[in-house]
């Protein structure tokens, strides 16, 4: 069985965190023990961010993570190899290749299948890949028992029923707001509304995006959705330790900040009591 | 080479042949269900062909002239040269068609917001201009080093009420211009209107700015039929995103003895790493929401562009250029910045026209091919706008050539 659908299933009782890094940012090796730390804490999955020249879904954090880690010489090669070593290491979180289409294009569509699945990936997220253009990826996906995780946004109203209705597994991520990444103080009055409306039509568990930072936002997702994303909040903090992440005798204090975060973001009902 | 079955259309996926298509996030897949739908009853609706015939003429002054380029035509001693002068349209370039049309679209779709990108900022200029004339608002997406260069129309946009947002991301040129503007769209897709200045982005938009830029091509080849009573032999266009030059040959494709032939921004050559040579160097990939050919390092990141040209300096090119160079039926050359400040000054000293540095691209290779044809032959070559805008790139990329030669 996939990861991810195991995830879903194992009794949990904290609330479901998915966060989201961009491979690369601020270095490789950094990032590889992030993927170690969340593993740690449990989380249900871990976005895993391919850096892209021209990441359009993304707002200013997570463009500027892309740049960093571009600089830092990361390209979806890299992150194939992360996923490998993060496997080799003992994670057993679900990982989520979450690239651009270019990349992909680019690397040949059925071996970066074959690539992510011999890599230890789960699954795939591909922002500016819909539905009418996806079939042939989600279709070799399938095959080699990866998921294409679709995802559905506000406006798409009459399309959520065809998106998300042939799921066979992973979940839907819903974007919570009209907009690309980014931190947002407030959602609108209808996301939860958006959200029931996608999880009474799904087949699969739903994940919400986009936006989360805070630990109510995380508490009042919970109750609408199976999961939350969190990305730039997480993203800002990695820039903000930046350099103390990369040496020696700053990166467990550094770590601990960000093992912090994650414990606040995921709340205290509890211990992840999942047989890891 | 064969042009039986040459499709002139996007499919129903938005594609011609396997160029096209929508990468886009989802969030603005409706908005583009629902412009694809208002755009094909836009053009099945009498009353709207005719408001926008009437602006092109009224408004724009349509049709521009055909020029026989004289003096030119002499001094080469080759084929004979016409210009087609989409410099003389309100505004100073072939852009104004397209945004007259987006922007009739959009009024007729209820929006009241428009958003635009632009290079070189004809496209800028061309859309404030419209919004205006229709009461609509306007904001443009300009990079940075484009709203340095060409302050000019900065100001112009300005002037007209437009809001110019300065993008400071990435190359700070269109490329990052255009992902702004999607950035904006995404989130303000439920009021906003997108209106994309070249043959480009996802479907409908290459179709629906090809189908407003045809007039060119089709008045073009009227007019060149009523003067020398035949077709040209050769038909040249400059090509960054590539829309006055789908615009232009798009009345010829099923002229299968008609040579079509765009010029791509080679910058200071398609030999070093500053160029804008997309379909001469690039390779297929996605970029704005389409597929096409794009200029990319072997991780698929998109490339860096460099032209004299603000308008040519783009990494990417309309999908439909794409299909039509893998189909044999347009060749694509490419001329240099230094190639089109020689094209710009000919064109200056012996005609008295002041081309864009977009336009002096194609002027470039007229140049080159008139010389070796017959007399009798005829070169057609679209001007796609003036060179007011370009005059202090102009000078300085002169000054550039004369401290090199010194």
């Amino acid at each position: 069985m996939n990861r991810i659908d195991q995830a879903f299933q194992r009794y949990n009782d904290r609330y479901r965190l998915i966060p989201f890094i961009t491979a690369g940012d601020p270095d490789a090796k950094t990032s590889l023990e992030l993927i170690r730390l969340l593993d740690e804490e449990g989380v249900t999955a871990i976005e895993l961010g391919v850096p892209f020249s021209d990441p359009l879904a993304d707002g200013p954090v997570i463009q500027a993570a892309s740049d960093r880690a571009l600089a830092a010489g990361m390209n979806l090669r890299g992150v194939l190899k992360l996923a490998q070593q993060a496997r080799q290491l003992g994670v057993q979180t679900p990982l989520i290749l979450f690239t651009y289409y270019n990349p992909v294009l680019h690397y040949g569509v059925e071996r970066l299948v074959a690539a992510a699945k011999e890599a230890g990936f789960d699954g795939f997220i591909i922002p500016d890949l819909p539905l009418e253009e996806s079939e042939a990826l989600d279709r070799m996906a399938t095959d080699a028992e990866l998921h294409l995780i679709p995802l559905v946004a506000p406006t798409s109203h009459e399309r959520i029923r065809a998106i998300v209705s042939k799921r066979k597994g992973g979940f839907i991520y819903c974007v919570s707001s009209l907009g690309t990444t980014g931190i947002r103080q407030h959602f609108s009055d209808g996301v939860e509304s958006f959200l029931d409306e996608v999880g009474s039509s799904s087949p699969v568990p739903i994940a919400v995006g986009f936006g989360i930072s805070q630990p109510h936002h995380v508490e009042q997702m919970s109750k609408h959705a199976d999961a939350v994303v969190v990305g730039s909040a997480l993203v800002r903090l990695l820039e903000s330790l930046g350099e103390r992440l990369q040496q020696e005798e700053s990166r467990a204090a550094a770590l601990d900040e960000v093992r912090q975060m994650i414990r606040n973001l995921v709340g205290k009902k509890g211990r992840v009591t999942s047989g890891r | 080479m064969s042009n039986v079955g040459l499709q002139e259309k996007a499919d129903k996926r938005g594609r011609f042949g396997s160029f096209g298509g929508r990468f886009v996030p989802e969030t603005l897949m409706n908005a583009l269900l629902e412009l694809e739908a208002g755009y094909r009853e836009a053009l099945a609706d009498h009353a709207f062909q005719t408001e926008l015939r009437r602006l092109l003429t009224e408004y724009s002054g349509r049709p521009t002239p055909l020029t026989l380029a004289e003096n030119l035509t002499r001094s080469i001693g080759g084929a004979k040269i016409y210009l087609k002068r989409e410099d003389l349209n309100h505004t100073g370039a072939h852009k104004i068609n397209n945004t007259l049309g987006q922007g009739l679209l959009a009024k007729r779709m209820g929006k009241k917001k428009l958003i635009a990108e632009t290079g070189a900022g004809q496209h800028g200029v061309a859309s404030a201009t419209v919004a205006a004339l229709l009461g609509l608002e306007c904001r443009v997406f300009m990079g940075e080093e484009d709203v340095r260069r060409q302050r000019l129309n900065v100001f112009r946009m300005e002037l007209l009420g437009a809001e110019v947002v300065p993008v400071s991301s990435g190359t700070r040129t269109l490329k990052d211009a255009t992902n702004e503007a999607i950035r904006h769209w995404v989130s303000h897709v439920e009021d906003t209107f997108y209106l994309i200045g070249s043959a480009v982005g996802p479907h409908p938009y290459p179709e629906m700015v090809k189908m407003f830029q045809r007039v060119i091509g089709d008045e073009a080849r009227a007019q060149l039929l009523e003067r020398e009573g035949r077709l040209p032999d050769e038909v040249i266009a400059c090509v960054g995103g590539g829309s006055n030059a789908i615009g232009m040959f798009t009345a010829f494709l099923s002229d299968n003895k008609v040579r079509l032939t765009g010029v791509e921004a080679a910058g200071a050559g398609v030999d070093t790493d500053r160029h804008a040579a997309t379909l001469t160097k690039g390779s297929p990939g996605v970029l704005h929401g389409s597929l096409s050919y794009l200029l990319q390092n072997e991780h698929g990141q998109v490339l860096p562009a460099h032209s004299i040209s603000a308008g040519l300096d783009y990494p990417g090119v309309g999908p439909e250029h794409a299909y039509l160079k893998e189909s044999g039926r347009v060749r694509y050359t490419t001329a240099t910045d230094q190639e089109a400040l020689v094209a710009v000054q000919t064109l200056c000293q012996q005609e008295g026209i002041l081309p864009a540095l977009e336009s002096a691209h194609a002027i470039a290779e007229a140049l080159k091919l008139a010389a070796n044809r017959s007399h009798q032959d005829v070169v057609l070559v679209c001007l796609s706008g003036r060179g007011d805008k370009d005059v202090e790139s102009i000078r300085q990329g002169l000054e550039g050539l004369h401290d090199e030669s010194d």
